[in-house]
């Protein structure tokens, strides 16, 4: 058998044994001590011990969504961050890019996820997304549709839908209330 | 045309053949009883190597899957006897066309168990121990008693875990708990092996970031604009199965499961004139099984035996450390040195052994790392295991962990405790040994 340990002797790193926290742990603590949010987006844990299930709000201080309080849940699982966190919104919203399921259109939580993203570059573009809905990308085609033919009337249902109404047959949820 | 092979001569009484093979073991042993110009300074030509290799050499193999079967003939044919291996999956029709230790009869057997009494059937003398389950049920004292491992697995995550229970075996005190690891995967027609040395080489979360990511199409084609069968799949288990089951989980391993999706999806081809839903399609996806090449298999297998061969017997100079096997366009293969990240959440970072005050605090502590030149660091966040001890971000957290900034250390910390360390001037992760003074 080879003899490693030789090797090893030469090995600044020969020193060391590493603790039984999981990658995906580590990494976690990681991205959420460098959160730097900005004062419309705000992270709650249900359990503050249970780092890898908590949901984000982003309250938007400007477009058509201002005001308005948009909960995601957060869930990263054992093979984050080979896998990207399962983000789902929790309110049932009128928007292109978010379906009355709460899925999200957002390439970098599914067909463009990589490993070096990290959890602010997932707020961010969630974030994003209520400043700049993008209509080519729908999730929600009748919204997409909305917005393509007619960007006022889009936006008169994006008020009225935020506080509750009805449009179409669907009742949206209020994000106003807090 | 006619082909000579050259005939072994009368058995020699090699020791360890058996007596029905009593040259089982002629070719091999032309490798072992002479050294060649490559051999290592350690090589031990003739009975200690071949004894080690026969008598004493234990080597687990997990996965008995499609690169398993290979690597479990490879090994008991080159003289390791003491074979131990570990599957979770049963077998299924669909496994036959490759994973060749399987017959009819065996669908719904365990893998492993199959493939153990196959290999000791066929090849006299070598036991092989199978264990069914995951590798996940077994502690550090299972992995301890092996020399080698090999892994022959489709699942990133599974090879995730191996790895750092690895890394987390070895003792600076002991020898033996540094177990070489070889890996090796496939997909499709490329494939790669590598021997990872736990805490010394690269290891395989070094190079997390290098894997080809499972396909995922965008959410928005899959709901609006289907035109491949894999949309309408997609489409019935990633938006379809959560509407209408609510909260009941899709287990890709139940058949009743997978017809269900099949059954939506195909509904949603139709709708679309989209043709090639099928059945075993449906499981592909929703698996996300990558179709299986018999012979890129068998190169990957062997190569990574190869490497087993020559680090038990030191017969010839092992893999450093990475051999990547393209044959999508003719056969390409490069071998190179995968390097060690220093920010590896797993091999790489720093550990340092802290003597703590009986009378400090956690802010103390804090401080204290504030403080030391040594390792310059800003504004850290510690965690015990999962539980966060004091978090610098974000404000919840921040705010829940405060009140343990006054507590004192050996309170929230026992004896030897391991404290993992984060901060944004730290490039990686820093593990603290506390011993209390
Ligand atoms: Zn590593």
């Amino acid at each position: 058998m080879i003899k490693i340990w030789s090797m090893k002797k030469t090995e600044e790193a020969a020193a060391k044994k590493k603790p039984k926290t999981s990658a995906a742990q580590i990494r976690v603590q990681k991205d959420l001590t460098e959160l730097e949010l900005p004062s419309t987006m705000k992270t709650t844990f249900a359990d503050p011990s249970d780092i890898l299930n908590f949901t984000l709000t982003i309250t938007p201080d400007e477009g058509m969504y201002k005001g308005g309080c948009f909960d995601f849940s957060f869930a990263i699982n054992t093979n984050y961050p080979h896998e990207p966190p399962k983000v789902k919104c929790i309110p049932k919203v009128y928007h292109p890019n978010l379906d009355l399921e709460g899925n999200v259109c957002l390439n970098i939580l599914r067909e463009d996820w990589k490993p070096v993203l990290n959890l602010t570059s997932v707020m961010v573009g969630l974030q994003y997304l209520f400043l700049e809905p993008n209509p080519d990308d729908p999730l929600n085609k009748e919204a997409a549709e909305d917005l393509r033919r007619d960007r006022d009337a889009f936006t008169q249902n994006v008020t009225r839908t935020m506080k509750g109404g009805s449009l179409r047959g669907t009742t949206f949820d209020n994000v106003f209330k807090r | 045309m006619s082909v000579a092979v050259e005939a072994p001569p009368a058995a020699n009484g090699a020791s360890s053949s058996s007596p029905q093979y009593p040259d089982q073991y002629y070719y091999v042993d032309q490798i072992l009883d002479r050294p060649g110009p490559r051999t290592d300074e350690a090589f031990s030509a003739g009975d200690p190597v071949k004894s080690f290799l026969r008598e004493q050499c234990k080597i687990l193999v997990i996965g008995a899957g499609g690169l398993g079967c290979e690597i479990l003939a490879n090994l008991a044919l080159m003289g390791f006897k003491d074979i131990h291996v570990i599957d979770m999956d049963t077998i299924d029709i669909s496994n036959l066309n490759r994973q060749f230790l399987f017959r009819p009869k065996d669908v719904g057997q365990p893998k492993a168990t199959v493939a153990a009494e196959f290999i000791m059937k066929r090849v006299p003398g070598v036991k092989v121990t199978p264990y069914y389950g995951k590798i996940q049920d077994k502690d550090d004292d299972y992995y301890m008693q092996f020399n080698i491992v090999i892994c022959g697995l489709d699942s990133v995550e599974a090879r995730r875990w191996i790895n750092a229970t690895l890394v987390n075996l070895v003792d600076p005190e002991n020898p033996e708990s540094l177990k070489p690891l070889i890996d090796g995967g496939t997909e499709g027609f490329k494939g790669q092996s590598r021997v990872i040395f736990p805490t010394i080489s690269s290891c395989y979360e070094c190079s997390l970031d290098m894997l080809n990511k499972p396909t995922a199409f965008p959410i928005c084609t899959i709901a609006n604009t289907p035109r491949l069968p894999e949309h309408c799949i997609e489409w019935a288990s990633v938006l379809e199965w959560p509407k209408v089951h609510a909260d009941k989980k899709m287990d890709t391993d139940d058949p009743e499961h997978i017809s269900w999706l099949y059954k939506v999806a195909s509904k949603r081809a139709k709708e679309f004139k989209i043709e090639g839903v099928t059945w075993q399609l449906t499981q592909g996806v929703v698996k996300n099984i990558i179709p299986a090449i018999a012979s890129t298999n068998a190169i990957i297998a062997a190569s990574c035996c190869n490497e087993a061969f020559k680090i038990a017997t030191t017969a010839a100079p092992f893999l450093n450390n990475y051999w990547m096997l393209i044959g999508t366009d003719g056969v390409y293969s490069y071998t190179f040195e995968h390097e060690k990240k220093s920010d590896c959440p797993v091999c790489g970072g720093e550990t340092m052994d802290v003597e703590v005050g009986k009378g400090w605090t956690i802010e103390r502590l804090i401080e204290w790392l504030t403080e030391n030149q040594k390792i310059q660091i800003k504004k850290p966040s510690l965690s015990l295991g999962t539980k966060p001890i004091y978090f610098q971000a974000p404000p919840q957290l921040e705010e829940s962990t405060r009140p343990n900034l006054e507590k004192k250390v050996h309170e929230l910390i026992p004896e030897g405790g391991e404290v993992t360390v984060t901060a944004s001037t730290l490039p990686f992760t820093l593990t603290l040994r506390l011993a209390f003074v």
